[in-house]
């Protein structure tokens, strides 16, 4: 009986083969799948078919909430809590907010990205599967990693690792669950 | 685009380099024990500094404010002079990492790290100043709008109520940034740690990073968008600063010019900080491929550009003085050039007019000691200039029945030195624990640098895989 399998992981020397062997793996059908880099590779996300559009979509909504809340702080404290004559100006004087509510917007909107960009990711994530790869610490410093992971309808424990064998692989190995 | 790719990073990293001795020559600073003599001799230095912070902070709480110098009609003092210098040198950190980001100007990534841990910690310091200077710090939070028992809320007609909203905004989004452009970089050092308690830490701070495509995709497009945030953000910052001398009624202060010129001061005063920090660092850990000749020159140009925007700040202030025929404004001018204060006024011309237009010359721009002195003078001529505007404008306003002078004391000495020395300690412990140079950019560079200009020895498949034999 053997250990569930999270998928099977190449590692490659370069950029370039990671990315050949990304979008050869595209071309075989494979879906599920996951790219490792020491740096963002450019085309990389698009070679493993994947697109997502839900961190600035965050980091709007969380800029228009925060300008709104902003300016509903102030008109609320200025207007309606605590009226202040100060030199006889109007109370509403909302061209005075703006400054106030620039920088709420700034505020909650950073928030949006840093939250939204690790939540989306999944972070922190104290364990996963993929750090039981052989010398997958080099991902982080100067390798190159492609898994095929094992929910993966074409996946197929042979079949699959002679496939990323054929892809100019420097090995090719198998990660546990 | 791509051609202009490839010859601004044809050599932005000098010497031969592969992404393992990039990830290795960064990370060892970080995780080694061995450090240069004068990092030791420094941080000893600074941290009597920050005992001094400690105590004249201290004697303030215990005696109040009497202890400075501040009196009227002179009631801000060191305290708003030290609030803006150091604010203003925290800006050259964001303008590095988020406006040269945008304007696609590779040679930001040997320096970003480094100036953005320089905003976060000049904040700091900024941000202690006005925090005593209210007076009763401990109920400093009625400055914020949090419901209480006085049942009243802060002003937001002032533009001192807008300057927590900026301060604090600015802090907590630089911070974001720092540590967003951290994470990839924690985990490269969780991945090479050998001691299980660094491996925690850092792992910790790594949160599980894995540097996967999708990861990287997210991250992308978060970090350019706090960058886009940034910029703004900066530029609201100090003309908020601004906004609290300009907004009152007073002579050489109710002025227009005011926000640009803070900013470009801003900028001036942070380039000059850079250059003074990264010039003995970059000789102590020997990272000159990284930091080259290229670099030091351009933030020299920087320099030049932002101070001569400043002096011309300074020509308008004058010009408009005159033009506008008012008799105080026409006598502060005089007050400038002739009052009491003259001496630190024309060392204030010398300091950021006069020496930083040696400049021009690329011999000047190539000669590192020079380049170190002249950004120290344009140091403390940025401390000058914010000492004369704060300063000569209280201390002769439109009555003369109630003119006055202002003597800093030993407290106000004490407390500035001491956030110096603060920032100083705090600068050598980042340098300590945290990659000074983000390293996953760097090889992003690198990468790129091989991509468009293939090394005459090879192509950059071949180099990397020969070192990794023979090192």
């Amino acid at each position: 009986m053997s250990v569930p399998l999270h998928g099977i992981i190449a590692e490659y020397e370069t950029a370039e083969e990671l990315l050949h062997a990304a979008r050869r793996a595209r071309e075989a059908g494979y879906t599920r799948m996951d790219a490792y880099s020491p740096f963002p590779v450019h085309g990389l996300a698009e070679a493993i078919g994947f697109e997502d559009h839900k961190v600035p979509w965050t980091v709007f909504l969380s800029g228009v909430v925060g300008a709104i809340a902003g300016f509903a702080l102030q008109y609320y404290i200025s207007v309606i809590d605590y009226p202040l004559n100060v030199g006889g100006r109007p109370i509403f004087s909302w061209p005075a907010y703006i400054p106030v509510t620039f920088e709420t917007t700034v505020l909650f909107a950073a928030f949006g990205a840093f939250i939204g960009m690790l939540a989306f990711n999944g972070l922190p994530q104290p364990y996963h599967p993929i750090f039981n790869a052989p010398r997958f610490e080099r991902a982080s410093q100067d390798r190159f990693f492609l898994c095929i992971e094992a929910t993966d309808p074409l996946f197929d424990r042979t079949h699959t690792r002679h496939f990323l064998e054929s892809t100019g692989a420097r090995l090719v190995s198998e990660v546990e669950e | 685009m791509q051609e202009v790719v490839h010859r601004e990073t044809e050599r932005l990293i000098e010497g031969k380099h592969t992404y393992e001795s990039i990830t290795s020559k960064i990370a060892s600073v970080a995780m080694g024990y061995k450090h240069p003599l004068p990092w030791y001799v420094i941080a000893a230095i600074a941290s009597a500094g920050v005992f001094l912070m400690i105590v004249s902070i201290a004697w303030l709480l215990l005696r109040g404010v009497g202890i400075w110098g501040i009196n009227q009609p002179i009631g801000w003092g060191f305290a708003i002079i030290n609030f803006v210098w150091w604010i203003g040198i925290g800006h050259a950190g964001t303008l590095i990492s988020a406006i040269l980001l945008l304007l696609r100007q590779q040679w930001r990534t040997s320096i970003n790290r480094f100036a953005e841990a320089m905003t976060i910690f000049a904040v700091m310091c900024a941000g202690l100043f006005p925090l005593l200077h209210v007076g009763r710090p401990w109920v400093a939070y009625w400055l914020l709008p949090i419901p209480n028992w006085t049942g009243a809320w802060p002003q937001f007609r002032s533009p001192l109520i807008w300057d927590v909203f900026a301060v604090t905004t600015y802090f907590t989004v630089s911070l974001l940034f720092w540590f967003t452009g951290l994470i990839p970089d924690f985990a490269t050092l969780r991945d090479r740690a050998k001691k299980r308690f660094a491996q925690i830490i850092y792992g910790i701070l790594a949160m599980g990073w894995r540097g996967s495509a999708k990861h990287w995709h997210r991250y992308e497009a978060a970090y350019l968008l706090l960058a886009g945030l940034s910029t703004p953000l900066v530029v609201s910052v100090h003309s908020i600063v601004s906004l609290d001398f300009a907004v009152s009624l007073l002579p050489g202060w109710h002025t227009t010019i005011f926000p640009p010129y803070f900013v470009a001061g801003a900028i001036y005063s942070g380039f000059a900080m850079v250059l003074t920090l990264v010039i003995p660092i970059r000789a102590w850990y020997k990272m000159q491929d990284f930091i080259t000749m290229k670099h030091l020159d351009w933030m020299a140009k920087v320099m030049l550009a932002t101070g001569l925007i400043v002096f011309y700040g300074y020509i308008m202030e004058i010009f408009t003085a005159l033009y506008s025929g008012h008799d105080a404004e026409v006598y502060l001018v005089a007050n400038r050039f002739f009052g009491p204060y003259a001496p630190f006024f024309w060392a204030l011309l010398i300091c950021n007019g006069l020496i930083p237009q040696a400049l021009w010359s690329p011999r000047v721009r190539q000669n590192i000691p020079l380049l170190f002195v002249i950004s120290l003078i344009v140091n403390v001529g940025m401390w000058l200039e914010r000492f004369i505007i704060v300063v000569t404008s209280l201390h002769r306003d439109f009555l003369p029945s109630s003119w006055g002078m202002y003597f800093p004391t030993i407290w106000d000495w004490g407390l500035f030195l001491g956030t110096i020395g603060f920032f100083t300690f705090m600068m050598f412990l980042f340098v300590r624990f945290v990659p000074m140079i983000a390293i996953f950019e760097m090889r992003d560079l690198l990468h790129r640098q091989d991509e468009h200009a293939p090394a005459p020895t090879g192509a950059p498949a071949t180099r990397v895989a020969t070192t990794e034999v023979s090192g």
